[in-house]
């Protein structure tokens, strides 16, 4: 794992500066910086750059991850109650790459020079978030199916650009979570087709699916633009690279047609197409919902956050016991290496 | 139908983990697991029939599932235990089918590297476990004993498989115990079938948290007959 301050800076003995301001020293490095992001050159982590950067993209990639373990929670929900075994080996198929996103991203963070057990710890104790959209329940089989329609829908809207963020690793891990989660996609979509095309016990499930995560999910985008608190300067690092509101409205406009081909509908009755704008009109997203959510009082925050707790510990004494394990091991290889 | 039985029934177990490891890496691992012993399943079940409806539509009653795949999960030492012991028995007994010219020759074949890996799985755990802290020795012990009764009922014969229960047995022995041993564990001594569980699941007589485990997972299908998924 890369060391998490460059070499020259490491040396000297600079009091961290926090708003992203460079000192008087660092004006040219700053200059480099600012140069590469300008050229569309990649950060590593070794190159320098300024706290605030290495600050937001370390929030970033640790909500990143700690939502995808999160996340794993409302659809292992229905692992054990999938209806065939087909769909059961595609969900937990799905589970198990969530879990393998979580590990590309909680190593991305580490190049920044943050450890998993630190993140994870801020997960635990509530100081960073993750999506706001694993706080709902999945109630019945169809939300399976609208979380990977929809859910994974929106994140991969939000993550595809991504993929060109000016931090390396990130990127790199976005390209291989995007494919992943494309495939997923298709697959919750692929569900929600074989409910709608069923009896009508089957097509109502979906309907309602689809009824109770379709704002959910448009909130998934953030804020509004004249809201979002980082968007400015995220954009101007180039770690983002579309605003909230042209994100969303992009999701809205590739949805419309997949609810018409699904035989579903979307639970907005102001939703139409603007043949001016070529784009569709949509009705008011509910803020007050999206900020309650935000602040822990949403249908789900204390369940998954307590189940969270509990598998990491009730699983300390597993790690325990592999960390002896190994060190006893490693003694062992020393001492016998000596001997020899 | 009895080995897609096992296969079906200890990857519903494994799928009860997601989300509750110990450790991500091990949220990746038992999903892993419990993907290929369901793969294994739908070839084996449809062998006998419609994968679904065997999975789905029989009552406990009619499961030939070993006693030993339906134990409950517990903690992670009771499901280390019980893969390992499973784990080295598929191993033996795919390793066999493998070179015998039945229908399950080919199965057998591709998934002995799927099992080699889960039973590697399973020892590294057990070594790690009973010989890493005083807890997890005790642990471990605990739950090598108290599943140790139900490890007899793998070398029943079973009918319709050509294979050598016996030699599967003392393979199976001189493994699990080496392993054990390494990891400063105690070889259980008490009987391997207890009175009541002799071959009992092979002939649809199962433990009691079995029937609760079906009721979960056949309910959505059984609530929508004739429903497609």
């Amino acid at each position: 794992m890369a060391t998490a301050t460059p070499q020259h800076r490491a040396a000297g003995a600079r009091p961290d500066n926090t708003d992203g301001t460079a000192e008087p020293g660092d004006a040219a490095f700053q200059a480099v910086f600012d140069a590469a992001v300008a050229g569309e050159e990649r950060i590593e982590p070794r190159d320098w750059m300024p706290d605030a950067y290495r600050a937001t993209l370390v929030r970033q990639i640790a909500q990143h991850a700690h939502s995808e373990i999160i996340g794993m929670q409302p659809e292992a929900n229905w692992i054990t109650r999938a209806p065939s075994l087909r769909r059961k080996a595609i969900l937990m198929a799905k589970v198990q790459d969530e879990a393998g996103h979580g590990l590309y991203l909680y190593g991305a963070a580490e190049t920044l020079g943050t450890g998993r057990d630190e993140l994870l710890d801020k997960l635990h104790s509530g100081r960073q978030k993750y999506s706001s959209i694993f706080n709902y329940p999945t109630l019945t089989w169809a939300d399976v199916g609208a979380i990977g329609w929809l859910v994974d829908g929106a994140a991969i809207t939000n993550q595809v650009p991504l993929c060109r963020c000016s931090y390396g690793p990130y990127a790199r891990a976005m390209v291989r979570i995007c494919k992943e989660e494309s495939f997923h996609q298709r697959q919750g979509y692929e569900l929600l087709l074989a409910l709608s095309r069923g009896t009508e016990a089957q097509h109502a499930m979906a309907q309602d699916a689809v009824d109770r995560w379709w704002w959910p999910s448009l909130m998934m985008f953030g804020p509004p633009d004249d809201e979002s608190a980082h968007s400015a300067q995220s954009m101007e690092w180039k770690i983002k690279r579309h605003s909230n509101d042209e994100l969303r409205q992009r999701f809205v406009d590739i949805c419309v047609p997949q609810a018409e081909s699904l035989g579903l509908t979307l639970p907005d009755p102001e939703l139409k197409w603007n043949e001016e704008r070529g784009q569709h009109d949509f009705g008011p997203i509910d803020w007050s919902e999206f900020k309650a959510v935000l602040k822990g009082n949403g249908p789900c925050n204390e369940q998954r956050i307590t189940q969270r707790r509990r598998a990491h510990d009730e699983g300390a004494w597993v790690r325990e016991a592999a960390a002896a394990h190994a060190a006893k091991h490693s003694t062992t290889a020393t001492r016998e290496g000596r001997a020899a | 139908m009895a080995l897609g039985d096992d296969a079906l029934v200890l990857s519903h177990r494994l799928g009860e983990w997601a989300g509750h490891a110990p450790v991500l890496e091990e949220e990746v691992a038992l999903a892993n697991i419990a993907l290929d012993l369901l793969g294994q399943a739908r070839v084996l079940l449809s062998l006998v029939g419609d994968e679904d409806e065997l999975a789905y539509l029989r009552e406990e009653r009619a499961f030939r599932n070993v006693q030993l795949v339906e134990q409950p999960n517990g903690d992670f030492a009771h499901t280390i235990a019980r893969q390992l012991y499973f784990s080295t028995y598929q191993q033996l007994l795919y390793a066999q089918l493998a070179g015998t010219g039945s229908e399950f020759a080919p199965l057998a074949a591709k998934a002995v590297k799927e099992v080699v890996y889960h039973q590697d799985h399973a020892r590294q755990w057990t070594l790690r476990l009973g010989d890493g802290t005083e807890e997890s020795h005790t642990r471990m012990q605990r739950a090598v004993d108290s599943l140790w009764r139900y490890t007899g009922e793998m070398f029943q014969p079973v009918p319709g498989l050509d294979i050598n229960p016996q030699g599967l047995q003392t393979s199976w022995t001189t493994i699990v115990a080496d392993t054990l041993q390494e990891a400063t564990l105690t070889v259980p001594e008490g009987p391997q079938l207890g009175a009541w569980s002799a071959g009992a699941g092979r002939q649809g007589v199962h433990t009691e948290s079995f029937g609760r485990m079906l009721a979960e997972m056949q309910h959505l299908h059984r609530s929508h007959p004739g429903a497609s998924w």
